[in-house]
């Protein structure tokens, strides 16, 4: 069964990437899931805003009860003061690249200027095969118009695109009032994929405890819906590669997102759920099913049920999409 | 090239540019030069030959000197650095080195020795010990002088083969922050060729050309083999002499083995070594420019003693000398310089070298870095204008019980009008002095030059700095404080009311204060004395609120940044522009390394300084009628209002000799009458939610919460806000219960708050104990506080002492320590206070419990209402457990002489109360008691009889009551120095108890690797990340079969603490409790610390255990594992440490390296410890003790 698949012009083995997750903090973990036999990993994010923050912890906890008593004017070596900086993340990045076969990408969420594009050079060296953009951007200020939005994440793209020369990805929010024309935007400032979706870490509330609790909720198969028709849209629609993310648990879900336009699927959760090997169940189940339906190869599959760009009503009608839209509007679904 | 450096980075600079080991220990005031040493290696910087050195932390000095012996035998060029104790504890190496003429050099930061007190500041009282071992000694005055006599120092000693002690004075000199020229590596290797190094290297031990050295000698040649080494010595003062030469022509620097200052036909010679040559030689210069006839010798290398290099100094005019020793040599003819002095000048003319004979006089100063200044010196010299000077004098001082000391004027003024002096006042906390130390820099790189020079508190939270600055154009010879200040900085406005800030403050000072209150309320919140001090001598005054504008660049409780800039703002030592400029650069080139956000915090607070400071008007006259309160409370012992009181309010330099106890025995329980309020937030009780559970009393660090019952008619006459609550106890209708707080004494750390149980309803997260601001609460609290005091106090007999419940209502005997706050050591104390506080004897090991344990002017070993309670001593950090059992074996002697007498009294005291005395069971507190009324009696009775059986009775009656030993320090002196010292007390069978305050470094150093640093960890000298595990102390110590061991920790298991501390206490024999011990240096939130506790044991990193070989004597499994097995993995409790974390950032895959063989350890420890749990009792050593039958 030919898997081989081209993800923002890396040749991939098969079109199954892990995405960032604890699994992707260690060596040990992105080891483990290479030889379950993923594509690519995308290792965890590199957040900007969290190492400054790190640092000025950091920096407090060294100041603490120095310079106060004659014989302890200090509590740790020199070194302790040292911004971690991004040092931990390319370490891992590079000992990554070096220690498994497949393409490694690195993921970013910067906040200044500086911080995006040094960053992406520092990932670029240490090794990283492609780099993905997480622009989690929550805007504190309620006056910031949707336009900025947009318009930082095309500047941020603009700028990363202009410091590196290894493919850079856009991972998207799915909830800005046109999802579509800020894909094609970026598709023209030059994304090499768009990855679609970002999950917002929304924090849970424990109403015993009385307490936020920040934990992560792992996604489940309903969500792969809304990416999964965005992709649907984008496809063909877009040079850039398209990345499907969320919702993934099955070998079924792969090959829907697949069927849709995917490039690559991306998994996470159903690695945290059953262990990294998880990804040797997914790979194989996908060519048993490639091997029922009578595919050779994964090109095959891909875009077969995306929404056609050439906009041909009845191949429109064939994707089910519209009518299944209607079937929505005419309240055979009643959501509420 | 030019830098500002202390003298410990400009001795260390050269040490390790011209060695291949450094053999280190840390101690005060020389640890810096080994922490710098540690650094620059593990940067990977090398010698001036290209090697990096090895830096080799050893578990004592005396480990470190016989490291260094093996190194130089080896052929190494090899160093260490040192003071006081730990120079003593080299004397033995030092005289095998010197015996085999190895060439090396020891550089020391010279330290008072512990003598009547332990004092870390300097003397020459440690260098003056080794005199006699054949090292030579060479002395440096200055922060300069310390770099370049270094060089020499290395450079003679390879020459001359003969050993060298480099020192210069602790603190004055190894702490000033002065500007200095550098030694380039072109300059060490000029003076120090590669030749000497080889023919050192050819000395060495090899096995390709063996010889034998260190052998045992005899009555036939071990005299004469002595007296080989003759040539060597006499060759070293040419040999100094001739490298110093050299050294000025390279550097243009001149330094003589004995170096005269002063008037070419000078009457008065002061003879002189160290710092204080500085302070004479500038005054010398001051008079004779005023017409004197004065001069001073200053003795740089003192052994070899240069005698005739001394005889040749000193003018053929002169007629006085008087010799200055910095040390103390009790029932001497006199001080070391002085009779060398003596001999050199009595050869001199008795040789007939000298025509006349001058009279010499010896005066002792400066002991434990106290104050040597121009007046002093001025002093001294008028002495010596009398016709019959005084033989013995001090200075400095007032002696009026053997009347030694010399009058001197306090207000002579010699420092040149063009150096800008100020004083700045602030807490440790604020970061004032780092932000001096800034100062200086910028001010050194200006060009000019610039000395910093700061003094501490002796507390460790809460502490108060004082910072002495001076700059100008001319190079700065002043090793004293300064003291007439054109600026004064005062950084915390409550210190206004606490220390003389103005008392330094020069006529038409500026004086900057950091208020919270707007400008024009500033005159008004001043005491009337303060205003009569601006008024008196023209202070202008500014003023900023600095803490609001912290807090607004989220820089909350440092303002350095703030008041600095308004410093150079005020100061216009340059245009405000500049100024601003260059603390920006300097904040970048500080801050740099701790990332952007901090910079740019800095940053901001620089640009919004000005905006806030304000000038206050002064009006021509003093409004004001408060005065600062009273130091201590009218009611505090004769001893603490005229002594303590005296320390406290800055002014013990005052105290006469005749105030001061003769053998070092002070009153206790003193920390009680200083109210320190030094934090804004404090513990407040909720009494309506509280469930009365005891742990926010429990944990409290500073035993600042407090719980009494009683009967609810007690209430009568109680403040309006007292506080209570119905007792919540069966049985006990009409009681009440109060929890009260110390709110003067709380530091807000947090503890208590962490530790409670309870939630209120309708809150998210208000505790029945929560945190407040302190201002509105002080006054009705300090009534609540004295209604309190007069509650009956809650009956021990009646306690059940075997819960954390019922332990709060025992009083506390250890209370309002200096340690920092949420310190994670003093709650363990505490609790041992409250459990056996009445009988407790303390052996302290140095370290920090010793300094918040016993550091004046007050301390926290207290009394009960019978005025008993812990007796507390410290001897030194090595011995502390020998120090103990030694406490044991008296007890044990006196005890039975006791029993032996009572015996022998029988009849006459009555038979049924001798019987019931000897009888007497003593494990449980009302057995106690009660054995305690019948030895009350026995005192009653015997008062009544007399005879010598009686007196010898009496002297030991209260041995009769049992007492309880324990042996108390930390890990560097459990696992490190004193680790032979435990290993054989705890195998001596002996009934002492040894608690072991573990906080994996040395903490009162500045957390130094101990063997109990963890794997993983870094900590100063394992920068790197420790790659050893953490020595297993408990299992050592269950090996023996006779000793009770225990693995504590207060946060995770409260109940199995107190259980631990209680039977180690009750076992006859041997017991070891090691308690986990969070701190300052773990690089955490101290309020969290009970968490970590926690997560220490949840991870399996710190399993608790209890090994009772009581147990085992009845057929019992001995060991019992008391915690669950790991649940939590150990990331999530290392990752919440900074040192734990460091490495992640500076290594990270060293970290997972290490981290996932410190997960194996976790795991393979507890297999182990789980299979010893389940094993039988044959399985484990037997107590031969108990086997006696």
């Amino acid at each position: 069964m030919n898997l081989a698949t081209s993800y923002m012009g890396l040749a991939l083995r098969n079109p199954l990437v892990a995405s960032a997750s604890p699994l992707s903090q260690t060596l040990d973990g992105v080891r483990r899931v290479a030889e379950a036999g993923v594509g690519a990993v995308v290792l965890f994010s590199l957040f900007e805003e969290q190492l400054r923050r790190e640092a000025a912890e950091n920096a407090r906890l060294v100041d603490a009860g120095t310079e106060s008593f004659a014989e302890s004017l200090s509590y740790f070596p020199a070194a302790a003061e040292d911004e971690a900086g991004p040092r931990r993340y390319l370490s891992l990045l590079e000992r990554a690249a070096a220690a498994v076969e497949l393409p490694v990408i690195a993921s970013l969420n910067g906040v200044t200027r500086g911080g995006w594009t040094d960053y992406a050079r520092a990932m670029q060296d240490a090794g990283a095969a492609a780099i993905e953009l997480n622009i989690y951007y929550l805007p504190g200020d309620p006056r910031i118009s949707g336009r900025d939005v947009e318009q930082r994440h095309i500047d941020v793209l603009s700028r990363v695109k202009d410091a590196v020369s290894v493919p850079v990805a856009v991972k998207l929010s799915p909830y800005f009032s046109s999802t579509g024309e800020l894909a094609l935007r970026l598709d023209e400032a030059g994304a090499d994929a768009l990855v679609l979706f970002n999950r917002f870490l929304q924090p849970d509330i424990d109403p015993d405890k009385l307490a936020v609790e920040a934990q992560v909720g792992l996604s489940s198969q309903a969500e792969a819906r809304l990416p999964r028709t965005w992709i649907a849209l984008l496809h063909g629609r877009v040079h850039a590669s398209l990345a499907a993310t969320t919702g993934v648990e099955t070998s079924a879900d792969v090959a829907k997102y697949l069927l849709a336009g995917a490039d690559v699927v991306m998994t996470t959760s159903a690695l945290l759920r059953h262990g990294p090997e998880h990804a040797t169940v997914l790979i194989d189940g996908l060519s048993e099913w490639m091997a029922r339906k009578g595919f050779s190869a994964v090109d095959d599959v891909r875009g077969l049920l995306a929404v056609p760009s050439d906009q041909d009503e009845a191949a429109y009608e064939r994707a089910g999409y519209v009518s299944a839209m209607r079937k929505a509007n005419s309240g055979i679904y009643q959501p509420w | 090239m030019r830098a500002t450096v202390d003298g410990n980075e400009a001795a260390a600079s050269v040490a390790f540019r011209l060695n291949e080991v450094c053999c280190i220990y840390p101690i005060t005031p020389s640890s810096p030069m080994a922490e710098l040493a540690d650094e620059w290696a593990s940067h990977g910087r090398t010698n001036v030959w290209g090697t990096v050195p090895a830096v080799v932390e050893m578990q004592s000095e005396g480990g470190a000197a016989g490291a260094l012996h093996g190194a130089l035998q080896s052929g190494a060029l090899a160093t260490t650095f040192t003071a006081s104790q730990g120079l003593l504890l080299m004397i033995p190496n030092m005289y095998k080195i010197a015996g085999e003429l190895t060439p090396a050099v020891l550089h020391v930061a010279a330290r008072s020795l512990a003598a009547q007190g332990l004092s870390i500041f300097g003397d020459h009282s440690d260098v003056m010990a080794v005199r006699q071992t054949g090292f030579a000694l060479l002395a440096s005055a200055s922060v300069q002088e310390a770099h370049d006599l270094a060089l020499v120092a290395q450079a003679a000693t390879l020459r001359t083969r003969v050993p060298f002690v480099h020192f210069f004075d602790g603190f004055r000199t190894s702490h000033e922050l002065n500007t200095i020229e550098l030694l380039s590596d072109d300059d060490l290797r000029a003076l120090v060729p590669e030749e000497l190094v080889q023919a050192h290297r050819s000395r060495a031990l090899s096995p390709e050309r063996p010889f034998i050295r260190g052998t045992a000698q005899n009555p036939d040649v071990y005299f004469q083999a002595r007296e080989t080494v003759n040539p060597f010595y006499a060759r070293v003062p040419g040999v100094v002499e001739e490298t110093m030469a050299r050294l000025a022509q390279r550097t243009g620097r001149r330094y003589r083995i004995v170096d005269y200052t002063g008037h070419p036909e000078a009457e008065r010679v002061l003879v002189v070594m160290g710092s204080g040559g500085e302070t004479v030689k500038e005054t010398v210069a001051w008079l004779n420019a005023r017409g004197e006839r004065v001069g001073v010798v200053q003795v740089r290398l003192y052994r070899p003693f240069p005698a005739q290099a001394l005889a040749d100094a000193l003018p053929p005019t002169v007629r006085h000398v008087a010799v200055l020793d910095r040390t103390k040599e009790p029932g001497s003819v006199g001080e070391p310089l002085f009779l060398d002095t003596v001999a050199a000048l009595t050869e001199s003319f008795s040789d007939g070298e000298r025509a006349v004979m001058p009279r010499i006089v010896a005066g002792r100063y400066g002991l434990s870095s106290k104050e040597f200044t121009p007046g002093m010196v001025a002093g001294v010299f008028a002495e010596l204008t009398g016709e019959r000077p005084r033989r013995r004098f001090t200075i400095g001082i007032t002696d009026d019980v053997s009347g030694t000391s010399l009058d001197c004027d306090a207000t002579v003024d010699i420092e040149p009008p063009e150096t800008v002096r100020a004083i700045f006042f602030g807490l440790g906390s604020d970061g004032t002095v780092g932000a001096n130390k800034n100062t200086i820099k910028i001010l050194g790189d200006e060009g000019l030059h610039a000395q910093g020079y700061f003094v501490y508190d002796s507390k460790k939270s809460g502490s108060q700095t004082v910072s002495h600055l001076r700059f100008g154009p001319q190079p700065i010879h002043a090793p004293y404080l300064v003291r007439q200040a054109s600026f004064i900085g005062c950084h915390q406005f409550a210190l206004l009311d606490r220390v003389d800030v103005l008392g330094a403050a020069a006529d038409g000072a500026t004086l900057l204060l950091n208020c919270p209150r707007p400008a024009d309320e500033v005159w008004e919140a001043l005491s009337r004395p303060t205003q009569e001090q601006i008024l008196a001598k023209h202070i202008d005054v500014y003023t900023i609120d600095a803490g609001r504008i912290a807090r607004e660049v989220g820089l909350a409780g440092r303002t350095n940044i703030v008041l600095q800039t308004c410093f150079f703002a005020l100061s216009g030592v340059m245009p405000r522009e500049q100024a601003i400029e260059r603390i920006k650069t300097a904040v970048t080139k500080t801050y740099g390394r701790r990332g952007a956000e901090v910079v740019e915090r800095n940053q901001a607070a620089v640009d919004s300084a000005l905006d806030g400071l304000h000038r206050v008007e002064v009006p021509d006259r003093a409004t004001a009628t408060r005065e600062p309160p009273a130091v201590v409370p009218a009611y505090a012992s004769e001893f603490v209002r005229t002594v303590t009181a005296q320390m406290l309010a800055g002014r013990g330099d005052d105290l006469p000799v005749s105030a001061l106890p003769v053998d070092g025995t002070y009153p206790s329980g003193t920390a009680a009458y200083e109210k320190r309020n030094i934090s804004e937030l404090v513990a407040v009780w909720d009494s309506d939610i509280c469930i009365q559970c005891g742990n926010c009393s429990f944990v409290c660090p500073h035993s600042v919460i407090r719980s009494r019952y009683y009967d609810q008619a007690n209430l009568k006459g109680a403040p309006d806000g007292f506080r209570s609550a119905p007792l919540d106890a069966v049985g006990l209708p009409d009681t009440r219960y109060t929890l009260q707080v110390y709110v003067e004494d709380c530091t807000g750390c947090e503890l208590c708050v962490q530790a409670c149980p309870v939630v209120a309803p309708g809150s998210a997260g208000r505790k029945a104990i929560n945190l407040a601001a302190r201002e509105p609460l002080v006054a009705t609290e300090r009534e609540n506080i004295a209604f309190f005091e007069t509650l009956p106090e809650s009956d021990r007999s009646r306690v059940d002492f075997g819960t954390v419940r019922g332990t709060q209502f025992l009083e506390p005997l250890f209370e309002f320590s200096g340690a920092c706050a949420g310190c994670g050591e003093t709650p363990y104390l505490k609790l041992l206070s409250q459990l056996f506080g009445d009988r407790l004897m303390v052996a302290n090991a140095t370290g920090c419990s010793s300094i918040y344990g016993g550091n004046l002017p007050t301390t926290p070993w207290t009394t009960d209402a019978d005025g008993r309670g812990p007796a507390w001593s410290n001897s030194l950090f090595e011995d502390n457990a020998e120090f103990g059992l030694g406490f044991r074996l008296a007890a044990d002697r006196h005890t039975e002489l006791a029993r032996r007498r009572v015996g022998e009294l029988r009849e006459q005291i009555g038979p049924e109360l001798v019987d019931e005395i000897l009888a007497a069971p003593q494990l449980r507190e009302s057995e106690l008691r009660t054995q305690r009324e019948r030895v009350n009696e026995l005192r009653r009775r015997l008062d009544k009889l007399d005879g010598p059986t009686v007196a010898d009775l009496q002297s030991v009656v209260d041995h009769l009551v049992r007492r309880s030993v324990w042996i108390v320090g930390g890990d560097g002196w459990a696992y490190d120095i004193g680790s032979a010292g435990l290993d054989h007390v705890l195998a001596s069978g002996r009934n002492v108890n040894v608690l072991v305050l573990d906080t994996e470094v040395y903490s009162n150093t500045g957390g130094q690797m101990s063997k109990s640093t963890p794997l993983g960890a870094v900590a100063k000298f394992a920068a790197a990340g420790k790659t050893v595990p953490k020595k297993d102390l408990a299992l050592q110590a269950i090996a023996y079969g006779s000793v009770y061991v225990a693995r504590v920790a207060m946060g995770a298991d409260p109940q199995q603490t107190l259980s631990a501390l209680r039977e180690a206490e009750a076992y006859d024999g041997p017991s070891l409790v090691l308690a986990y011990s969070h701190c300052i240096a773990h690089g955490m939130e101290m309020r969290d610390g009970l968490d970590q506790q926690y997560r220490a044991v949840a991870s399996g990193y710190w399993p608790l255990i209890r090994y009772d070989p009581m147990l085992r004597a009845t057929g019992g499994n001995p060991f019992l594992l008391d915690s669950p097995r790991p649940r939590i993995p150990l990331a999530d409790y290392t990752n919440r440490e900074l040192r734990y974390r460091t490495l992640t950032n500076s290594d990270p895959a060293e970290a997972e390296r290490l981290h996932g063989l410190a997960e194996q350890a976790v795991d393979q420890r507890w297999d182990v410890y789980e299979e010893m749990a389940t094993r039988g009792a044959p399985h484990f050593a037997a107590d031969a003790r108990q086997d006696r039958g």
